[in-house]
């Protein structure tokens, strides 16, 4: 049983975050981008885990649920999109999308 | 086993930087899974044992699995490879990674505080998270199961393939 | 006995009841019911009010009035207006006119206005104005009363206006509309004082107000401002000049609108809050100027008009004069009995005309007609005895003795004389336009053929107020013909009493003397100018002082130039409207921001992520070190 202090888990959450951000940012394949994006929802999952395992309650790992949860629904409907916007543009590259600026 | 944290972590934010630096897909898939293992591990580390299993099985069995698929569907080929270096060399860095380090910095201010918060003295076994899944959070399983029928008619609905253009149309 | 007066709102409401019913499913019901339902309720409606008067002289109401309050109109704080009606004797000689010459003009108009396309739409407009109308004279506070005003006034400017596919006849209306305006504001800022100073709106608590306090600069004001009110509508000097433009519309309408029962609202109003002008004397006696200026200056205008409809028209402005002047010298009952008979005959006078008209294939100029006397028999007799009546021939016609009970009392009130004079003027002049207009209409050679003739509708009505024109005058006999007044013992139960009964009978005998010469006068001169064919000539408007005089005085030419124009070359100068600069500026400014932050829609999805990172950012930049 590991006694860790609590910010160094919150921590290494932030970190995970942080780089999932950057992968976003710098990222011009929509593939990548997603990838990003279940970093960072990892990311805060494991800040919800730190701070249910700080005081010794289930209700951290019910929100990590739903995350997961989530990001399954996310990951089906923005796989579908992937592919379809594959079909339309024939490239992965986002900025190929910017028919909507203003 | 204070150190089995440290190390997985490390391996962690090394397995990350590494998935968003690869031009090549494949191998950026690898690194992440690795990622989420690492994290798997962390939250098994902490106490969670149930949640180390499902972040092993949902995250990085299958939502990894479903990045493979449509990987092999894309048919991604050493072109784009080719292509992502291009992308993701030289000054594109530059501005997202100053972004990125303000944000980190200004999160660490905030979560650095009493180091005598010590997680993990004790086990939540499935039991305990169960219980309180099918108490006091039953909604949160509604929600659940909503939100995953959500997701599947949307993925079904838009990979379908589209019907052949009639003649005449646009 | 109770459900009869209770069935006082269904006066008013029967015309409403068939305004609405033609106006919704007018297009949908046959000429034939039309003509039933806009004839019939106001046939009820007169039945009713007949019933109503005779239940008034039978079984007098307590307070001399039929009241029934209806339903609470307004409610704010203090404020406080109730729909409610009052029938006094007063209203009841406005109500008994309305409704009947009303209905008679009702049936006139089916006849009238038998070939006209927009023959439901005219029924419709006819029963909503006699719906306003008795909403006007039985309102019994100010708003109700303000509320049949406007009404009145909209549906003159809708039947002036009926035939708008001519932009003079939409004109016409306009100009009625704006110049009746004028006075309504002014009514209207007077209505405001009375509440602002007396509290209430209610016709009968503000009268026994007003009697109270007694003479004040607030009962000055009111007064001159309800006289701007009633100059308006009744077309007074000086905003006269839309009545005889008012012509334009249908010649039913002229005969009930512009005739008999709107353009005397005026005269209703002065009568209705007489304490005010009372109380004001200045004021009043402002009321007896205005009115022997309009007779005269419209007597004179009527001497020079070519078209039939603007004589009748000059001469109905010249006949209101004779109210007011009778109002201003405090001989309350004799204008309103001057009204009576002036609906009747000058309604007569209208429908006759019309009559002319339409045989003469809508011809309005006297010129083009003459020798109608033969072929036109029954329109000839009665027209002659509206005619009579209007130039007050002595004895047997209605018009003499409202006429000369105006007269005799303005000649013995204070400061009379020199508009008793005015008064006679007037009434030589009367005679004189009325006898050019017969001889020239009636005498002569016939210049234009007859299409068609009188039907029943039309001639009934007809005759029947040829029948009032000379009946109805005796019911108010002078003192020395037997001293008989119904008419104004009837209205005195509402309008203060005359002055004028201590006078000595000689005196009222020379006074009648001299007005009976001044008519007959007024009628030889006319003849001896147009009644022989060799001497009438359509070329009288050549000379300067005919045309002056066709041009109504000039009144139009003034305003024209005083008012109309200044007020367009200003309108024209801020075409670009100058206030209008400043939103226009702020509507581009905020475009041009608007359409420098749409650049930042860019469509690439990494520069959202990027403003969303630097929201967070800036965001946690704030919770830390705020």
């Amino acid at each position: 049983m590991a006694v860790i202090p609590v910010e160094h888990g919150l921590m290494l959450a932030t970190v995970l975050f942080s780089i999932g951000l950057l992968g976003l940012l710098v990222r011009r394949n929509i593939l990548y981008m997603l990838m990003s994006v279940e970093i960072m929802l990892n990311a805060a999952g494991l800040a919800f885990i730190v701070a249910g395992a700080r005081w010794s309650q289930p209700d951290g790992q019910i929100m990590f649920m739903i995350i997961l949860t989530m990001a399954a629904a996310e990951v089906a409907v923005a796989l579908a999109l992937v592919l379809r916007f594959y079909r339309q543009f024939q490239t992965l590259d986002t900025d190929a999308a910017n028919t909507m600026r203003g | 086993m204070n150190y089995v944290f440290y190390i997985a972590a490390a391996v962690a934010v090394f397995s990350t930087l590494m998935a968003i630096t690869r031009a090549n897909a494949v191998h950026a898939l690898l690194y992440m899974i690795t990622s989420l293992l690492s994290s798997s591990l962390i939250f098994f580390v902490l106490g969670a044992p149930y949640i180390a299993a499902l972040q092993a099985i949902v995250y990085a069995g299958a939502i990894m699995v479903l990045f493979v698929f449509i990987i092999m569907m894309l048919n991604q080929g050493p072109a784009s490879t080719e292509q992502e270096r291009v992308w993701i060399s030289g000054k594109t860095w530059v501005g997202p990674t100053m972004l990125c380090a303000v944000l980190l910095a200004e999160l660490i201010w905030i979560v650095r505080g009493d180091p005598a918060w010590l997680p993990g003295k004790t086990i939540i076994h499935p039991k305990d998270v169960s219980k309180a899944l099918y108490g006091p959070y039953i909604l949160v399983i509604e929600l659940a199961s909503m939100l995953l029928t959500a997701g599947l008619v949307g993925a079904y609905h838009l990979g379908r393939r589209e019907p052949e253009r009639r003649e005449g149309e646009s | 006995m109770n459900f009869v007066n209770s069935l006082l709102w269904t006066i008013p409401a029967l015309p409403l009841a068939g305004f609405i019913t033609l106006a919704l499913f007018g297009d949908r019901i046959a000429r034939r019911s039309v003509s039933r339902i806009a004839v019939g309720t106001v046939s009820l409606s007169a039945l009713l009010a007949l019933v109503f008067a005779f239940r008034f002289v039978t079984a007098p109401p307590e307070g001399q009035a039929f009241q029934q309050a209806l339903w609470s109109w307004i409610h704010v704080g203090s404020f406080s207006v109730d729909a409610a009606l009052r029938l006094d004797s007063l209203s009841m000689v406005m109500v008994l006119v309305v409704t009947v010459i009303g209905a008679l003009i009702h049936l006139y108009s089916t006849e009238y206005m038998a070939d006209d396309e927009s023959y439901t739409r005219f029924f419709a407009y006819l029963n909503l104005f006699v719906a306003a109308m008795l909403t006007l004279v039985l309102a019994d506070n100010l708003l109700f009363l303000f509320l049949g005003w406007e009404g009145v006034g909209l549906c003159s400017f809708l039947l002036i206006g009926f035939w708008y596919e001519d932009p003079k006849n939409g004109r016409a209306a306009a100009k009625a509309f704006l110049v009746t305006r004028i006075g309504d504001v002014f009514m209207l800022i007077g209505m405001l004082l009375l509440f602002w100073h007396f509290g209430t709106l209610h016709i009968q608590t503000l009268l026994g107000a007003v009697n109270t306090e007694g003479h004040s600069w607030h009962l000055t004001l009111a007064a001159l401002l309800l006289l701007g009110g009633a100059i308006g509508k009744s077309g007074q000097v000086p905003l006269q000049v839309w009545l005889p433009d008012a012509m334009a519309g249908p010649t039913p309408v002229s005969a009930l609108i512009h005739a008999a029962t709107m353009v005397t609202a005026g005269v209703y109003l002065i009568a209705r809050m007489n304490p005010i002008f009372i109380h004001a004397p200045g004021i009043q006696h402002l009321v007896a100027v205005i009115g022997a200026v309009t007779l005269l200056i419209a007597g004179l205008c009527a001497l020079a008009q070519r078209d039939i409809k603007r004589v009748l028209a000059y001469s109905t402005v010249s006949q209101i004069g004779y109210m007011f002047l009778a109002l201003g010298a405090g001989a309350w009952s004799a204008a309103m009995f001057h009204f009576f008979t002036h609906a009747i005959f000058k309604a007569l006078l209208f429908m006759a005309a019309g009559a002319i008209i339409v045989a003469l294939h809508h011809e309005q100029d006297m010129f083009k007609m003459g020798g109608l006397r033969r072929r036109m028999p029954l329109v000839f007799w009665t027209y002659l005895i509206g005619s009579l009546s209007l130039a007050a021939l002595p004895l047997v016609t209605a018009g003499f003795y409202s006429k000369d009970k105006i007269l005799f009392e303005v000649f013995t009130s204070e400061h009379g004389k020199l508009l008793w004079a005015v008064g006679v003027a007037g009434a030589f002049i009367t005679a004189l336009y009325t006898f050019r207009m017969n001889f020239l209409v009636f005498f002569g050679t016939q210049k234009s053929e007859i299409h068609k003739g009188t039907g029943l509708a039309m001639a009934l009505p007809l005759m029947l107020l040829a029948a009032g024109a000379t009946v109805v005058g005796f019911f108010e006999l002078p003192a020395v013909f037997g001293h008989f007044t119904l008419f104004s013992s009837f209205i005195e139960h509402t309008l203060p009493g005359t002055h004028g009964d201590h006078a000595s009978h000689s005196l009222e005998l020379m006074l009648m003397a001299v007005s009976t010469a001044a008519v007959f006068a007024g009628i030889a001169v006319a003849y001896f100018i147009w009644g022989s064919a060799a001497k009438k000539s359509s070329d009288v408007t050549k000379r300067p002082l005919s045309r002056l005089l066709a041009s109504g005085m000039g009144f139009d030419w003034l305003y024209e130039r005083a008012i109309v124009s200044p007020y367009s070359a200003g309108a024209r100068a801020n075409a670009a409207d100058a206030v209008n600069a400043l939103y226009t500026a702020l509507v581009s400014g905020i475009e041009a921001i608007a359409f420098s932050l749409a650049r930042t829609q860019s469509g690439r999805l990494r520069w959202y992520m990027a403003a969303i990172a630097f929201g967070a950012v800036v965001g946690i930049l704030l919770v830390v070190y705020a």
